[in-house]
């Protein structure tokens, strides 16, 4: 099976790991990936709260080099937001003409053209599910994921908006709960799977994103996971570089790593975690995967730090017991 | 429910920015969309109580409200509306309308669209580093303690690059862009 591939800007650094995962599976799993060349940035929340023209016209570039690049009709992203974009800006292009007329005079001046509905757009997450099928993946475990606590995290726009009717749940979709227990791990309830990580809320007013944060960490750690499991950059990025900021805004102490579900696949296909990236998270998975045998690059611990709102004196401590 | 009012002009200019909002008159004020916010505590208004406002035509105080700089698109009112009212997309006309006429409050949410934005024209896709830096140290910079381990962090599992990476055709992108938003002016 052959998919354009849109990796998006954030595969590209913050979230490497979720690329490099994702071509390591791509051939075990009979994906073969193949880059749009000269792809551009899909423009995230920020394109389009300036300038509507220039945020499909940018968008418009992706699809038409991807159409014209002829390697499939299917475009697969790996990247929520990437999705998102990719198929609104189709999909608006298809059902309202002077949308797409004013995109295609933008690509004109680039000597580039769409048609609307040449292409599908997907998420790399539902190209797994979908087209690879979970007897498949499940066929291909080597090194099943037993024991191992999941809280599965979809995010926002893997579900939403529907565009088009689509199959999956707008508020509570199972394809990735059922894809990790084909995995072998236990998969834990986890209702707050589709609400919104804060986004860009952490750049521009950071207390609206702990609070939004913070309630999922709390969410996954009430139903006792051991790790998050998510298929979105923005997410991955939220939950993990920031936990610790968090934890510092409100006294908590979580510690939930979050990994991609790319990674999780490649363990469970009996692959080394370094070669998928573990080990670049911030907030350390070791621990969380010593449950099932892999010894996970360690990541070196930061340095413990007291409560803020803990008044204690500092007190010596006496040894424990061996 | 509205005649020929001046208070209309103004509904027919949100609705003529967004594609499908011609739903927005048969907004039913039922709340859900409110009820449904993860960031509706953060608003100044809730998006019914701001569509309420568009029909009557309170253009400076619809403009000047917090209420779409707070909306984190996440497109739970959008699925739950049940007249269908494209929400998230009229937040995104909003900001683009308080934008034009320079009518925000708050100039951070607009100054980081602007930023990224800036990234996106010059080297075709976006760069953290600088889109941060040149963001935050201009923007309450005391505050943002938590940025720099942050960057570090980021930096030291090889998850941040010190370079920006520009693609190929950052001509071609630029003539396209130039090219639309000469169109979105006129």
């Amino acid at each position: 099976m052959r998919y354009a591939y849109y990796p998006g800007c954030s595969l590209t650094h913050s979230a490497a790991p979720y690329d490099l995962s994702t071509r390591a599976i791509a051939g075990p799993l009979g994906l073969a990936l193949e880059e749009i060349e000269d792809w551009n940035c899909c423009g995230a929340t920020e394109y389009i709260s300036i300038n509507k023209a220039a945020a499909y016209a940018l968008v418009g570039r992706n699809l038409a080099l991807a159409a014209q690049q002829g390697v499939s009709q299917d475009v697969v992203a790996p990247c929520s937001a990437c999705y998102l974009n990719l198929r609104k800006v189709d999909h608006y292009m298809g059902k309202y003409p002077d949308l797409r007329d004013q995109t295609n005079q933008s690509l004109a001046a680039g000597g580039l053209h769409y048609d609307p509905g040449s292409l599908r757009i997907r998420h790399l997450l539902n190209v797994v599910v979908e087209d690879v099928g979970l007897e498949a993946i499940k066929s291909k475990v080597t090194r099943p994921l037993d024991g191992l606590r999941v809280a599965p995290y979809y995010g926002c726009l893997i579900a939403r908006p529907q565009l088009n009717g689509g199959s999956i749940d707008p508020e509570y979709p199972t394809h990735l709960d059922h894809l990790l227990k084909n995995l072998g791990a236990e998969v834990v309830d986890f209702p707050l799977k589709t609400h919104c990580c804060g986004g860009h809320m952490t750049q521009i007013s950071a207390d609206t994103a702990y609070e939004l944060i913070r309630r999922l960490l709390h969410n996954a750690a009430e139903y006792e996971a051991d790790l998050i499991v998510t298929a979105c950059p923005m997410c991955q990025l939220n939950l993990d570089a920031y936990q610790s900021q968090v934890n510092r805004h409100f006294g908590t102490g979580y510690h939930l790593p979050v990994l991609y579900f790319t990674q999780m696949i490649g363990l469970a296909l009996g692959m080394e975690p370094a070669a998928l990236g573990i080990g670049r998270e911030v907030v350390s998975a070791a621990p969380a995967l010593k449950k099932i045998g892999k010894v996970a690059p360690e990541t070196p611990a930061a340095p413990r730090r007291r409560k803020r709102d803990d008044k204690a004196l500092p007190m010596p401590r006496q040894r424990e017991e061996a | 429910m509205h005649g020929s009012r001046a208070s209309d002009s103004f509904l027919t200019e949100v609705i003529e920015s967004t594609p499908g909002a011609e739903t927005l008159i048969t907004c039913l004020q039922c709340g859900t969309c409110g009820g449904s916010c993860p960031s509706g505590p953060d608003m100044d208004h809730t998006p019914r109580a701001l569509f309420a406002m568009i029909n009557a035509g309170m253009r400076d105080e619809v403009l000047q409200s917090n209420t779409p700089w707070y909306c984190v698109a996440c497109y739970y009112c959008m699925v739950r509306c049940p007249k269908d009212i494209p929400i998230t997309d009229l937040m995104y006309s909003l900001k683009r309308m308080a934008v034009r006429e320079k009518l925000y409050d708050d100039r951070d949410a607009p100054d980081w669209s602007q930023s990224f934005i800036g990234m996106v024209d010059n080297y075709g896709r976006s760069f953290e580093l600088g889109l941060a830096t040149r963001y935050h140290l201009t923007h309450h910079p005391l505050k943002k303690v938590g940025v720099g381990p942050l960057a570090l962090d980021m930096l030291s599992k090889d998850r941040m690059s010190l370079r920006p990476d520009r693609i190929k055709g950052i001509d071609q992108l630029r003539a396209i862009l130039d090219k639309a938003k000469s169109m979105e002016a006129a």
